[in-house]
């Protein structure tokens, strides 16, 4: 199997007050638990179940999956700039598992 | 035959007979109820209703983009934005994704902060077949609008949602 890499694209650097996408991906099958494989028994549930994006330790935007997101779940969503800092990323899957990443963002002073 | 030995268990021809039709009747009861059939827009409707707690839903203020004809049901992309200042008194709280035909209805819930500086994601969504997407947003001071787009899947390329 492939690891779950989780990707996420956005500025290495942004002005104070710009809102920037924050792109993000980690490959995962998000298996339903309902679907038959080849050998005829049920695929058992692999879910991501949570995702959060915090900035600096205040959480930012987080996002609950429910069985109808597609495979590899890939997000664009927005942050507001308000200082130079590190945003964490951070998937829960079903087994306790936890993906993290994190990408720092500079702003230049003006 | 058959009916000779049956009738040895103290059954008539007739009662065998409805016996058979009631059978016929549970099993194809018991099919249309079986996993791979869709949920309802009703049961949408409830657990809707469930996850922004029975709030009035009020039409407006988002905007979905969904493909009219998806030729993949397993990922359609689907960007929904909600019309909101996001300032620190003022912002979308959550924004649900359901759609109706899905075996679950619920897609997922999106959670903004004002930190997140508009109210707009882009994702893609499992269709099980040709449906009805909503999504409903919560505001911060505790009103709920929401919008609904169709999708319909082109035959054969359903997701198993």
């Amino acid at each position: 199997m492939k690891p779950n890499t989780p990707r996420v694209r956005m500025k290495s650097s942004a002005k104070l007050g710009e809102i920037i996408g924050i792109k993000t991906k980690i490959r995962h099958p998000m298996e339903t638990g309902w679907r038959r494989g080849g050998d005829g028994k049920k695929v058992p549930r692999n879910r991501i179940t949570k995702f959060i994006c915090s900035f600096e330790g205040n959480e930012v935007f987080s996002a609950d999956f429910a069985s109808g997101v597609a495979a590899d779940p890939y997000l664009l969503f927005h942050a507001k700039v308000t200082g130079p800092g590190l945003y964490t990323f951070r998937w829960e899957a079903d087994g306790g598992k936890i993906y993290t990443t994190s990408v720092p963002l500079h702003v230049p002073i003006a | 035959m058959i009916m000779e030995s049956i009738e040895q268990y103290g059954l008539s021809r007739r009662q065998v007979l409805i016996l058979g039709g009631t059978t016929a009747a549970a099993t194809a009861i018991l099919g249309l109820t079986s996993v791979g059939v869709g949920a309802s827009p009703r049961q949408a409707k409830k657990r809707l209703a469930e996850l922004t707690k029975g709030a009035v839903l009020r039409k407006g203020r988002i905007k979905i983009d969904l493909p009219a004809l998806t030729q993949d049901g397993r990922r359609t992309r689907i960007r929904v934005s909600v019309d909101s200042p996001m300032s620190e008194n003022d912002y979308v709280k959550a924004l649900h994704i359901l759609a109706e035909r899905n075996t679950v209805p619920e897609v997922g819930t999106y959670r903004f902060s004002p930190f997140s500086g508009v109210a707009e994601i882009t994702t893609r969504i499992r269709v099980a077949k040709s449906q009805t997407i909503i999504a409903a947003a919560e505001m911060s001071d505790g009103t709920v609008f929401y919008a609904k787009a169709r999708c319909k899947v082109a035959r054969g390329a359903g997701g198993c949602g």
